[in-house]
C-alpha cells in the first residue's frame, strides 16, 4: 500500500491538474461564445450572397465563368480545417482522420491532390505522412476577421483558377450545438450547386452579367472558406470546453477516491500505533 | 417622403441597418443614385463611400469594394468590409496608407504586389477622407 505521503502528493498534483483544466474550460467557454456569435454574424452576409449569386448564376442561361464549369480533374484539393493547439479531444483526429481514409481510398499517388492546411495539427499531420501540402496557414486567430484570412482564401480560389487542382473539397468540423460537432465534407468549386432561393428575383446587371460574375464569384467561394473557417472555430471552442470538463470532473472524481484511501491509511496508521502502544504497555506489566 | 431599407453586411456582421431616402455610391461603372421604388439590380462597387440620405443629414460609411444588391423597398451592400464614418479607425488608416507608400515608393517588380498596395493605398484614403468628412 502507498504510503501517506505518497497519496497526499498525488492529492495535490491532481488538484492542481484539475485547476489547469478547470481554468482552460472557463476560457473555452467564453471563446466558444464569441466564436458562436461570429458564426452568426456571418450568416446574413453569407444568405444574401448566396441568393444574389443563384439569382445570376442560375437565372441567366447564358452566362460562362470557368468557376461554375466542371473541367476533368486531374487533380483535387482538399482544404482541411483543424485547430493549431490540441486538448480539444477527438475535433483534430476526427476531420484528419476522415481526409486521410478519404484521400487514400480516391487516389493512388501524391500527384493526384494537393492539401491546404488551415492549423498547426492538420499541417503536421499531412507533412509527416509526406502528402502534398501546397499551402499551410497556421496562428489563425481565435476570432478570425474577414481581412485576416483574405489572403488564404483569395490564394485558395486562385489556384483553382490557374489550374492546381480541378475541384476542391472542404472538411471541417461542423459546430451542430455545445456537444456535438460532425466533420463535413463540401464540394466548394467548381461551383456546382448553388441552392437556389424559392423566389429568384431578376436583376438588371450594371454593366452585365458576365463582369459581374467575374467579381462576385470569387467573392462567393471566398466567402464559403471563411464560413467554414468560422464553423470550424466554434466546433474547436465547443469541443475543447467539453474535454477540459470531462478532465475536470475526472479529477475531481480521482481526488475523492485519492482522499478516502488516504483517510484509510492514516486510521491504519493510527490503529496501528495504538495497538502498538497497548501491546508494549502490556508487556511491561 | 418615401424611404427604403438598406443594409450594409460584411463577413464579420451587419455594419448598417436603416431606413433612408436615398443612397449614392460609385459603382465600378459611375455614380449611382437609387431612390425608393428602384428596378431590381446588381451593380459591383469601386472602393469608395456610400452616402446615405435621411431626414436632411448624410451618412457615410466607407466601403471596400463589393457589391449593391437593390430592390424596390431594400438596399443590400455586401462588402468584405465596412465602416460607418464614426467607426473608422484613423490611426490604423494613416498607418495603412503609409505602408502603402511606401511599397509603391519601392516599387518591386512583382506585379501582383504592386497591384495590392494601390489597392490597399486607395482603401487608406478612402477612409481617411470619409473619417475626416473631406467628401
Amino acid at each position: 500500500m502507498a504510503s501517506l505521503r505518497d497519496i497526499k502528493n498525488r492529492i495535490t498534483s491532481t488538484k492542481k491538474t484539475s485547476q489547469i483544466t478547470k481554468a482552460m474550460e472557463m476560457v473555452s467557454s467564453s471563446k466558444w461564445n464569441r466564436g458562436v456569435n461570429n458564426a452568426k454574424a456571418f450568416v446574413p452576409y453569407m444568405e444574401k450572397m448566396q441568393e444574389v449569386t443563384a439569382s445570376i448564376a442560375m437565372g441567366s442561361q447564358d452566362v460562362n465563368h470557368p468557376m461554375l464549369k466542371s473541367r476533368p480533374v486531374k487533380k483535387t484539393g482538399y482544404l482541411v480545417i483543424t485547430s493549431d493547439r490540441g486538448l480539444a479531444g477527438a475535433f483534430n483526429s476526427n476531420v484528419i482522420r476522415q481526409v486521410y481514409q478519404t484521400i487514400k481510398k480516391r487516389h493512388k499517388s501524391n500527384d493526384e491532390f494537393a492539401i491546404i492546411a488551415i492549423g498547426r495539427v492538420g499541417r503536421d499531420f499531412f507533412a509527416k505522412q509526406g502528402m502534398n501540402v501546397v499551402l499551410e496557414i497556421t496562428g489563425v486567430a481565435d476570432q478570425p476577421s474577414f481581412t485576416e484570412i483574405k489572403d488564404i482564401t483569395s490564394s485558395t480560389v486562385g489556384m483553382f483558377e490557374d489550374g492546381t487542382f480541378d475541384e476542391l473539397f472542404v472538411y471541417y468540423s461542423h459546430y451542430v450545438s455545445a456537444i456535438s460537432q460532425e466533420v463535413t465534407e463540401k464540394k466548394l468549386l467548381p461551383l456546382t450547386n448553388i441552392e437556389v432561393p424559392s423566389k429568384p428575383t431578376s436583376y438588371e446587371f450594371e454593366p452585365n452579367a458576365e463582369q459581374i460574375l467575374e467579381v462576385l464569384l470569387p467573392q462567393y467561394a471566398e466567402s464559403l472558406i471563411f464560413g467554414s473557417l468560422l464553423d470550424s472555430k466554434a466546433s474547436e471552442h465547443a469541443a475543447r470546453m467539453n474535454a477540459m470538463k470531462n478532465a475536470t470532473d475526472n479529477a475531481n472524481e480521482l481526488i475523492k477516491s485519492l482522499s478516502l484511501s488516504y483517510n484509510r491509511a492514516r486510521q491504519a496508521a493510527i490503529t496501528q500505533e495504538i495497538t502498538e502502544i497497548v501491546g508494549g504497555a502490556a508487556a511491561l506489566e | 417622403m418615401n424611404t427604403m431599407k438598406v443594409n450594409v453586411v460584411t463577413p464579420d456582421g451587419p455594419v448598417y441597418e436603416s431606413d433612408v431616402e436615398m443612397v449614392s455610391t460609385k459603382a465600378q461603372t459611375g455614380e449611382l443614385g437609387i431612390m425608393p421604388g428602384h428596378i431590381p439590380m446588381v451593380a459591383p462597387l469601386q472602393i469608395g463611400a456610400v452616402r446615405l440620405k435621411k431626414g436632411g443629414n448624410t451618412e457615410f460609411v466607407a466601403v471596400s469594394g463589393g457589391f449593391l444588391e437593390v430592390r424596390p423597398d431594400t438596399v443590400t451592400v455586401l462588402a468584405q468590409t465596412a465602416e460607418k464614418s464614426d467607426n473608422i479607425d484613423v490611426e490604423r488608416a494613416m498607418r495603412a496608407k503609409e505602408r502603402a507608400e511606401q511599397r509603391l515608393r519601392e516599387k518591386q517588380q512583382e506585379n501582383v504586389d504592386f497591384r495590392r498596395a494601390e489597392l490597399a493605398l486607395q482603401r487608406a484614403i478612402n477612409r481617411i477622407s470619409i473619417a475626416q468628412g473631406k467628401l
